[in-house]
């Protein structure tokens, strides 16, 4: 089978694999299979890091994002978030059970000294130690917690992200939980970000079941919206298949900017992969540097179908529709074109 | 000199819209430009469209105005957080109802952005940004090589936005601009009462902005809010200045400015 192709549009997102896979604990769930000792990917120096961001920044970079595995394990990574932000808002995706005190000094001194915002993201599974620390191991529900305070302390906010894995009548009292437990552990003015559960890594194995429930969901929606004017705005009804992964069909009419692959890139010490959700995959390693990474990929992974149902997961952007087409024809008393004409006085 | 007011995210706000267009009248500017958001929010959506025929306010669509036109289920703000979906659903459906189906048919009319020429400068209006009418950009997150890499693409010297809520100003190195304008529908998480317009003056050898703020009667649009049985949320963000709601969409250092 055949399946999209999708060209890259604009770098708006660069992430860097800083840590490769290496993480000082082992979630459950752990999107490209992070722990203690794994090297699938290693470390990136900062050099690689400085002549990425060049380039990146050459052609109009939007954002900056570290991951890993565990960023502060990077004995460099402070350095290298004083030369992201210099240059556009950067997030790290963290666990937080490394930002220790003196973390905490550098970064508000960092957000304090630059115009642009530096997100950092803390991880976490349940609003309670006993649900938090069965997914991500004994002890990390704490050391998170402390992060946050320790860094709402300093003036920095830092988002604390949940996969949701409770159903839509649970959403919000979930939502309580967390702003509760947040609060009692001293970060006053919460922000917590839910992000869909998808089926990767350590997840995959669970995959076709998600998928097709995501389907029946998705064929509910495309139902409720079938009498709307602007079919583009819409996922087409139609265009749900039998099959788990993605065909041209379905991306027609579908906002592209939705995929991290239109859009985004990850940096990791063996190379370009296409987005950070493919990095166990081969196939989707692009080439050596930004520079020269084939700037298209072939969509053919469940993975791919999951962002097509549930949207990117990583962005701090929310699903956008398609942008304006040049004012063509002027409304009655709307100059298209200016004309300096005295409106008053 | 040619000189511009600009503005953006009424909101049904149809008492600051009537101050600040009192305010630009005795200012004396060349054109009046609204770029988008009409409803939402605020109460009697259908009250500002006379106040913005009337003094003949060229207007574009913003992505409230596409959803309303096109009969959308949402108003595509794009919210991930139950507690900010709620409200948004609240406050979409309530303008939803009360728009009129004249209002509606117009702002289907209205195109998604202008460009002007202005001494020798391309400016482009439009709402969130010039390739996506929901695009926030935010003075945080909007890094001068992604301005001017927007620019390019929409061939212009100069781009007005709105869309945030938040007004901001940029020259970029290569001496080009970008401006939020702001909104006139609710405070900009200041703690302040006041909304805000934009005066864009456009010469030859430089280009000024300024931004106005608008003293309105708040306690009248908290009157007309409870009488319509609006969310006493949205009735605490227009009289204390501090956003209560949509609040997951601030990046974190519009959102450390604020209360919430
Ligand atoms: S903290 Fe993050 S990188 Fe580390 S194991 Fe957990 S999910 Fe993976
Ligand atoms: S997993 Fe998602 S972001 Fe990655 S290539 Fe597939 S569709 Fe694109
Ligand atoms: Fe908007």
């Amino acid at each position: 089978m055949k399946h999209p192709i999708i060209a890259l549009k604009h770098i708006d997102n660069l992430w860097f694999q800083v840590t490769g896979t290496l993480c000082n604990i082992a979630c459950a769930h752990c999107f490209n299979g992070s722990g203690p000792g794994v090297k699938t990917f290693g470390f990136l120096t900062i050099d690689r890091v400085r002549d990425e961001l060049e380039t990146a920044i050459s052609v109009g970079l939007k954002a900056i994002f570290f991951t890993g595995g565990e960023p502060f394990l990077h004995p460099q990574l402070l350095e290298m978030l004083r030369l992201s932000l210099d240059a556009a808002p950067t997030t790290v995706l963290t666990n937080g059970t490394l930002i220790t005190d003196r973390t905490a000094d550098e970064l508000a001194k960092m957000e304090r000294g630059t115009r642009y915002s530096l997100e950092i993201r803390v991880s976490l599974d349940g609003y309670t130690e006993e649900r938090n620390d069965a997914i991500r191991g004994r002890g990390v529900f704490c050391r998170a917690l402390d992060a946050t305070r320790r860094l709402s302390q300093r003036g920095i906010l830092p988002l604390v992200t949940v996969v949701r894995t409770w159903s839509e009548e649970e959403e919000l009292t979930t939502l309580a939980g967390f702003v509760r437990t947040l609060r009692q552990a001293g970060y006053s003015k919460p922000r917590i970000k839910i992000l869909p559960s998808l089926p990767l890594g350590r997840e995959l194995t669970r995959a076709q079941a998600r998928v097709a429930s995501a389907h029946s969901a998705v064929a509910s929606l495309a139902r409720e919206q079938e009498n709307q004017q602007d079919a583009s705005l819409a996922r087409p009804a139609d265009a749900i298949p039998d099959e788990s992964l993605l065909t041209e069909e379905m991306l027609v009419g579908f906002d592209l900017d939705l995929l991290m692959c239109s859009n985004s890139r990850l940096v990791t010490d063996r190379g370009v992969w296409v987005c950070p959700l493919l990095v166990e995959m081969p196939d989707a390693r692009l080439g050596d540097r930004l520079r020269t990474a084939v700037p298209h990929y072939e969509l053919r992974h469940v993975a791919c179908t999951s962002c097509y149902h549930y949207g990117t997961i990583c962005g701090n952007v929310s699903a956008q529709i398609e942008g304006p087409a040049d004012a063509t024809t002027a409304p009655d008393f709307s100059p298209a074109r200016f004309k300096p004409s005295v409106l008053s006085g | 000199m040619t000189r511009l007011a600009l503005f953006g995210g009424i909101y049904s706000n149809y008492h600051a819209l009537e101050v600040a267009l009192a305010d630009i009248e005795r200012r004396r500017v060349q054109a009046v430009y609204c770029l988008g958001d009409l409803g939402a929010f605020g109460p009697y959506p259908d009250r500002v469209y006379p106040l913005l025929r009337a003094a003949r306010v060229g207007c574009l669509q913003g992505n409230y105005d596409n959803s309303l036109a096109g009969g959308l289920t949402d108003c595509q703000c794009g919210y991930t957080d139950p507690r900010d979906n709620h409200f948004a659903r609240l406050s979409y459906a309530y303008t939803f109802t009360h728009t009129s189906e004249e209002n509606k048919a117009w702002l289907r009319t209205l195109p998604q952005n202008f460009r002007l020429e202005i001494e020798g400068r391309r400016l482009l209006l439009c709402h969130g940004s010039p390739r996506k009418i929901n695009e926030f950009l935010w003075e945080s997150t909007s890094p001068d090589q992604f301005l001017a890499y927007l620019l390019d693409e929409a061939d212009a010297d100069v781009a007005c936005v709105t869309h945030t809520g938040i007004k901001w100003h940029r020259k970029l190195p290569d001496g080009r601009h970008f401006v939020n304008v702001g909104v006139l529908g609710r405070p900009e998480n200041d703690g302040t009462t006041a909304v805000w317009y934009t005066l864009l003056s456009v010469g030859h050898e430089d280009l000024n902005v300024e931004f106005v703020p608008v003293e309105y009667d708040f306690q009248a649009l908290a009157r007309d809010m409870a009488r319509e049985r609006l969310p006493e949320e949205f009735i605490e963000t227009i009289s204390t200045g501090w956003w209560t709601t949509c609040l997951e969409v601030l990046p974190h250092k519009e959102r450390a400015r604020g209360r919430f």
